[in-house]
């Protein structure tokens, strides 16, 4: 699968402490004023297991989850702890019988320290009756040495990584005495390393004994971490797989209830001429000395750990964050003033990386977002030609299937894969030459993820040059035609599709010296 | 038809986004009617839309700077300031009058712009920023005053606050006309969806090329000028420029832009709604008076209202959110 991690052996641990049963959930049906979010959803941990939890956006996991929580109860359905069958009416409800939410939103205080956000609400005191730092700190020692965090128990969490972040909320957990765990997309904002040391945790966890729900989008890791893969689909539990005897491909079939095959778009065609070049580029610490060309047709690949500064050397091309020097060429002439609006009307498009902050307005409707950069096209002279303006969000949101009950909803109603189908929509409605996407299938589910392959390779047929930054090695490494290597702001190798492995890819990444 | 559908489709819109204001409104009207002596009298509703006026100069700008998702409190000492520096204009300085209305407008856009300018590039928040303004506007105004009102017996000033346009007070004429164009640059300008596009995510609209530095510095410079504005008709009508006026007039602005249904969140707010937030305002003290409602606890009661409708707001966005 991939070099990292995994050393753990499945048929070990389903022999011999997966004896017990942690939790089974049971048809669980949960409705929401007009939405049937559960139907007949179910789980089943047992104690040392590492259950993998997939599932397309909008399938139910977080649902089920947050019933096991006790975010909010279920309507019906059965929940047996150890064997016990259980009633969770509310989040204290779910703590005290043994179960901890990792959420994907890290829920600490920057400006506490690890001991104090481990022991928030329940802190220690000294014999005066006033709160005893040293006595949480000693407190929290064990716990921290658990889940292998070696940071002195007095540092500010806000000084923390996000993965020790993350590290911190499991060792809060285990104070709590926690015996099953759910981990909400942990990897998602992870780099590799931290990843690796995430990966190292959860089967030390499992060693101990613990039951580990999984949530994630990502293949590779059920079938490294996992024991086994329980699927979702319409809040209906599809089965559950041992993740040592089955494929992606099963998987996805279950998942999206039909073989979608190889999910990577992509047909190659003989790239045109140079269309962006970058010379040179220095932008601070976040990129230094970047020089790389894209042609038109080609998918320009770019990939990098967490933090390598790929969106930040776009950024500071387009202009939106400041550049030291470098020299941006658009079709061989040099750009003498980067900033978004005049790169937009040179043909450049920057699609971001995150949807919620940088891509859209979620409380305005899909024709607002996707009209808000070409507002200059319909609206002159104090008259809005809402014709044209209809036509243009039509065409946009119809050539890449957004599903959506009308174009005035508000994006914030739309899943996660119609999201960024919009935000698609809103920077192709500028007509762009150079269309840089910054991580395009984030938090998508597979279904949704196919479909924007599908439309990044159009595009490229098309003739546009495309810049792909992605962190997730096959995406880059199945839709691109060359790949450039970022690590700690440098570009440190590129190849052609053809030389593509994935362990020299990583060894730049990783900014191995030769 | 399609005409039908043109003009029935806002209409709709607005009484389906707006109706429970235009409830409570009417409810107030109607107790008035009732309880007060003669509210429905032609000359008692001249009077109201009159307060209407100066309190609708500083909300249209307020509302902008709400859109935002910011604030603007200089307003009510900005005009007391405008007022001075009006009269003290053609009064002390020998000019025309026309030049007075001009630096009582022309001192509220720059202090706006200030304002702009320094909420943007320091990136301190808009109320600390508006906050000290209003401070140092106080003070301006009462030094260049020394402490007393600057009086004058400008026949034609005192007319452009009190002249009649037919039935119609002038101050009611201009903010027709204020509102009227507030509508166009938000509903029929590139700039308008700008400031909602600023408002709602600040960060998304940078991406997508809007140059926000413009818009913020816009916007306040707007609100400037239209307190500036209010100064000068506030004047006009006394016939003096008065340094201790306006004094909590940005309280009665802002009720009405959140009494229309303006989010602190930033990203929304009707021209609309501001029409409606400023009538309920001015129906509030016009009826308690005529009730004879000892006017303190006017301020009482629109504080109150204040966080009535802010937690109506806060409600809105929570079921929006548990929509999700």
């Amino acid at each position: 699968m991939s070099a990292i991690g995994s050393s753990h052996n499945t048929e070990c641990m389903w022999g011999e402490t997966m004896s017990k049963e942690l939790l089974r959930m049971e048809h669980i049906v949960k409705t929401f004023p007009g939405v049937k979010a559960l139907s007949d959803a179910a789980i089943t941990v047992h104690a040392g297991e590492v259950v993998g939890f997939m599932g397309e956006n909008g399938a139910g996991k977080s649902t089920l989850m947050n019933v096991l929580g006790g975010v909010f109860p279920a309507d019906s359905g059965d929940i047996y702890i150890e064997g016990q069958k259980v009633e969770i009416h509310s989040i204290h409800d779910s703590q005290a019988l043994g179960v901890a939410f990792i959420h994907q939103e890290l829920a600490l205080e920057p400006y506490l320290t690890i001991a104090e956000n481990i022991f928030l609400g329940r802190e220690m005191k000294n014999s005066m009756g006033m709160i005893s730092k040293d006595k949480m700190a000693e407190a929290a020692k064990p716990f921290l040495e658990r889940v292998g965090l070696h940071v002195d128990p007095n540092e500010f969490v806000g000084r923390l990584s996000l993965g020790q972040q993350q590290m911190v909320e499991i060792a809060k957990s285990f104070s709590l005495d926690a015996k099953i765990l759910i981990l909400d997309e942990p990897t998602s904002s992870l780099s590799e390393k931290e990843v690796n040391i995430l990966f190292q945790t959860v089967n030390d966890l499992r060693k101990q004994g613990m039951g580990i729900i999984f949530i994630t989008h990502k293949m590779a890791e059920v079938f490294q971490l996992c024991d086994s893969v329980t699927i979702m689909r319409d809040g209906e539990f599809m089965g559950s797989l041992k993740s040592g005897e089955c494929t992606e491909s099963q998987l996805i079939a279950l998942m999206v209830g039909r073989d979608l095959g190889n999910y990577y778009v992509r047909t190659f065609n003989e790239p045109g001429a140079v269309v962006l070049e970058a010379k040179h580029i220095h932008a601070g610490k976040r990129a230094v000395d970047c020089s790389f060309r894209v042609r038109s047709g080609e998918i320009l690949g770019f990939y990098g750990l967490v933090g390598s500064g790929r969106s930040e050397l776009m950024k500071a091309i387009m202009g939106l964050d400041p550049m030291d020097s470098g020299k941006v060429y658009l079709d061989g002439e040099e750009v003498k003033k980067a900033n978004p609006m005049y790169m937009q009307e040179k043909g450049v498009a920057l699609v971001p990386e995150s949807r919620k902050t940088e891509g859209l307005l979620l409380n305005n409707t899909i024709a607002f977002n996707i009209t808000l950069p070409i507002l200059s096209r319909f609206i002159n002279h104090l008259s809005v030609n809402t014709s044209m303006e209809d036509k243009i969000v039509e065409d946009g949101a119809k050539a890449l299937h957004v599903k959506a009950a009308s174009n005035r909803v508000n994006c914030s109603t739309l899943s996660g894969g119609n999201q960024q189908k919009v935000l698609l929509a809103k920077w192709l409605a500028t007509n762009p030459k150079v269309l840089i996407l910054d991580e395009p299938t984030r938090g998508i589910d597979v279904g949704a993820k196919a479909e924007i392959y599908t439309i990044i390779n159009d595009l490229a047929k098309s003739g546009l040059a495309v810049i792909l930054i992605s962190s997730e090695m096959p995406e880059v490494m199945n839709m691109s035609d060359r790949m450039m290597i970022m690590s700690e702001g440098r570009i440190t190798g590129e190849l052609k599709h053809e030389d593509y492995t994935q362990e020299l890819i990583l060894k730049y990444a990783m900014g191995v010296e030769e | 038809m399609m005409n039908n559908n043109r003009i029935m489709r806002p209409v709709r819109e607005y009484f389906k986004q707006n109706w429970g204001i235009l409830l409570a409104l009417f409810g107030m009207c109607l107790v008035f009617t009732i309880f007060g002596n003669n509210f429905l009298t032609q000359t008692n509703i001249v009077n109201l839309l009159r307060t209407c006026a100066t309190n609708c100069y500083l909300a249209i700008g307020v509302q902008l700077a709400i859109i935002l998702a910011g604030i603007d409190l200089t307003g009510g000492a900005l005009a007391a300031l405008s007022g001075v520096i009006c009269v003290m204009t053609f009064e002390n300085a020998g000019l025309p009058m026309w030049a007075g209305i001009v630096a009582g407008i022309l001192i509220g856009l720059i202090v706006g712009f200030i304002n702009g300018a320094v909420v943007t590039y320091t990136e301190i928040h808009p109320f600390v920023v508006t906050l000290a303004m209003q401070s140092i506007c106080r003070g301006t105004a009462y030094l260049l005053a020394n402490g007393s009102p600057v009086t004058t017996t400008n026949r034609s000033f005192s007319s452009f606050g009190t002249g009649m346009l037919g039935p119609i007070p002038l101050p009611v004429v201009y903010m027709t006309i204020f509102l009227i164009f507030d509508f166009f640059l938000l509903n029929k300008t590139r700039t308008g969806r700008h400031i909602y596009a600023v408002g709602g995510n600040e960060t998304a609209a940078r991406f997508s090329g809007i140059n926000i530095n413009k818009i913020k510095i816009l916007v306040w410079t707007i609100s400037g000028a239209m307190a500036g504005f209010c100064g000068v008709v506030l004047a006009a009508r006394m016939s003096s420029g008065q340094p201790a006026t306006g004094e909590g007039y940005e309280t009665d602005a802002i009720a009405a832009a959140v009494l229309g249904g303006t989010s602190f969140f930033g990203g929304t707010g009707t021209v609309g709604g501001l029409i409606i937030g400023v009538l309920i305002i001015g129906v509030i003290s016009n009826g308690l008076n005529l009730m004879h409602v000892n006017s303190y606890w006017q301020f009482v009661l629109k504080g109150i209202i204040i966080i009535v409708a802010v937690y109506a707001d806060r409600m809105k966005q929570k079921r929006q959110n548990a929509a999700k």
